[in-house]
């Protein structure tokens, strides 16, 4: 166990170390001189330019630049906003709890009617429920967020009138942004759930839980689901990193005060650092809950838990 | 199959299976097989409005009908106009080109890219295929939409560098998959023989080794459409699209986003459009998956 472990560390920081090497290469791609986020390129002097220039340090060397960088990233010093002089990793975990919020609300979302609809697909394969529960999961997968948080919006705020359209406050600010994009994930969840539930009622275990009298609710739920969540985990796991990712749209469409707002409103005013931090921030994150999700692959499954003390012991 | 053998079928059928499934079996799939030719009917109707729009849109897309400002959908205005006036089909018509384009092009794109450094690492093997495979690892940790909007930021609002943002995110994907089925095609008898009797490396790969590893790569290419048709519309709903007089769908969208209180059609129809678009093309990849690739389990 601690072996395997150490092993996914120990890549999961090169990793983070690439990602680190692939964020300033993209950053060093982005055009315009970062001077003239702050200058006003009309009245700007070329005196006044080379010290803003000095004073950013964009005219050292590009190695140097590199060094400052990675070293001030890896120490926890993300730079400061090129717009407000504002501290970048301060205002990145200001408003990570937005976005943290609503990446576990759209994540529940999405497996409770992910895994509930594809239970239900499985148990009714075939039947007409099985079709409109296989035809709304497309629909999940297919419609663009923005989209659907749209509609959500239209239906819930402007007639109804039930939830707010914006805003990050409140329990009922997160309901029509995590519906949104819960249901795309609940798209991929429901195949997943509904092929894994297919495979494993085909297996003996189930027909010797039938054959003993068992009622089929309890075969279902307590014994064919069980096994059936195995692979779906593993599915959650990365769908939870793209939620991560997905809430830049949604907090766009639902006004709300995350780090995917500021990124987006980072990237139209070219302010580098904070682009470099967010993004920087969000791989941790995305390596961080995949080593999570390994992980407790082994404390879920006994089978692959057992396989690591076997490797071991030999 | 003439009439005796399909009942012949049907009793052997019976025999090794209860009698119920095969029954909703043959349903089942009349339902998805109605579906699959409904997509492909959308779709075709969606290519030739990005081919032809001037034959299918009722007016041209900046006409501006000052007269009827803001109309709700119904009569001579499907969709309804928006605050210029411009009837919001004819937009949406004439916006299938640039939608569509973005997605084609970047699955295109990174199928190529993809495909090349997955037929690289899978064929070469050693430590050409860790270094790549470390690389696209990494390339991975960054989340598709972030790395496609740094980069579309990065490179400048164009249609072609919403293309490379879009596609660059899904290369490692492709990459695997290609470079999982080289490998598993490289140790086979076949292979193996071809060399024995002095065949050239590039010969076998291409003749022998790349025509068996390339099915898997174009159902994912089927199914990247999709969510590369989704990705381009998202970042040009983030104001990272061309600025043009007929805007993508995603602008326009994003363009309606503003007057939701008081024209919902404005929003609604580019998005429908886009779901449409992807739902059809899921709908057909999904489909193209069943029939090429046997490993996966049906339903």
């Amino acid at each position: 166990m601690i072996r395997t472990l150490t092993a996914r560390l120990v890549s999961s920081i090169m990793v983070v170390l690439g990602a680190l090497v692939l964020v300033f290469v993209i950053v060093y791609l982005l055009p315009g001189d970062p001077v003239f986020t702050i200058l006003d390129p009309a009245t700007a002097t070329p005196e006044m330019i080379a010290g803003m220039r000095a004073q950013l340090g964009v005219d050292r060397p590009l190695y140097e630049q590199f060094w400052d960088y990675a070293g001030g990233m890896l120490q926890g010093d993300f730079g400061k906003s090129l717009l407000n002089d504002e501290p970048v990793l301060p205002k990145i975990i200001a408003h990570f709890p937005a976005t943290l919020a609503l990446t576990v609300a759209s994540s529940l979302t999405a497996a409770v009617i992910g895994i509930w609809l594809g239970v239900l697909s499985a148990i009714h394969r075939n039947r007409w429920l099985d079709v409109v529960v296989r035809i709304i999961g497309l629909f999940g997968i297919s419609m663009p967020t923005f989209w659907s948080g749209i509609l959500l919006i239209l239906i819930f705020s402007v007639n109804l009138g039930w939830f707010p359209a914006m805003g990050s406050d409140g329990w009922q600010t997160l309901v029509l942004p995590a519906l949104s994009l819960g249901l795309v994930g609940s798209g991929f969840i429901v195949r997943l759930v509904r092929n894994s539930m297919l495979e494993v009622i085909n297996e003996p275990f189930i027909v010797t839980l039938r054959s003993k009298g068992i009622s089929e609710r309890l075969v279902m739920y307590r014994h064919a689901l069980r096994n059936a969540l195995i692979p779906a985990l593993t599915m959650i796991g990365v769908l939870i990193g793209d939620l991560l990712a997905g809430t830049v749209v949604i907090e766009t469409v639902f006004s709300r005060q995350g780090i995917g707002r500021i990124i987006s409103d980072a990237l139209m005013a070219k302010d580098l650092p904070v682009v470099q931090g967010v993004i920087f921030f969000s791989a941790i994150i995305y390596v961080l809950i995949n080593l999570l999700v390994d992980m407790s692959y082994s404390i879920i499954d006994p089978r692959v838990r057992r396989l690591n003390a076997r490797r071991q012991a030999s | 199959m003439s009439a005796k053998e399909s009942v012949l079928a049907k009793a052997v059928w019976q025999e090794t299976k209860p009698a119920s499934p095969a029954v909703r079996n043959s349903r089942k799939r009349s339902v998805s097989d109605f579906l699959v030719y409904a997509a492909g009917a959308v779709l075709l109707f969606i290519v030739a409005c990005a081919l032809v729009p001037g034959w299918i849109a009722p007016y041209t897309p900046t006409e501006m009908l000052t007269d009827r400002i803001m109309q709700p959908p119904g009569g001579s205005h499907l969709f309804g106009t928006d605050y210029f006036g411009r009837d919001i089909f004819s937009v949406v018509v004439y916006g299938s080109r640039d939608s569509l384009l973005i997605g084609i092009a970047s699955v295109a794109a990174g199928l190529l890219a993809g495909g090349a450094i997955g037929a690289l690492a899978g064929y070469a093997g050693g430590i050409i295929d860790m270094v790549l495979m470390r690389l696209l690892e990494i390339l991975m940790t960054i989340p598709g939409i972030l790395l496609a909007l740094a980069i579309a930021a990065a490179l400048g609002p164009s249609l072609a560098n919403i293309v490379i943002a879009v596609s660059l995110s899904a290369v490692p994907g492709y990459a695997r998959v290609l470079r999982g089925q080289i490998m598993s095609i490289k140790g086979r008898p076949f292979i193996m023989a071809a060399h024995s009797i002095g065949t050239p490396g590039l010969s076998i790969f291409l003749r022998h080794v790349l025509p068996n590893s390339w099915a898997p790569l174009l159902v994912m290419g089927t199914i990247g459409l999709g969510t590369s048709i989704l990705m381009g519309s998202g970042l040009s709903f983030l104001g990272l699209g061309v600025i043009k007089e007929v805007p993508d769908w995603g602008t326009l969208l994003s363009q309606g986003r503003g007057y939701l209180t008081v024209a919902w059609w404005m929003a609604t129809f580019p998005g429908m459009a886009i779901t449409l678009l992807v739902l059809s093309v899921n709908l057909i990849g999904d489909k193209l998956r069943d029939r090429l690739d046997p490993k996966h389990t049906r339903g």
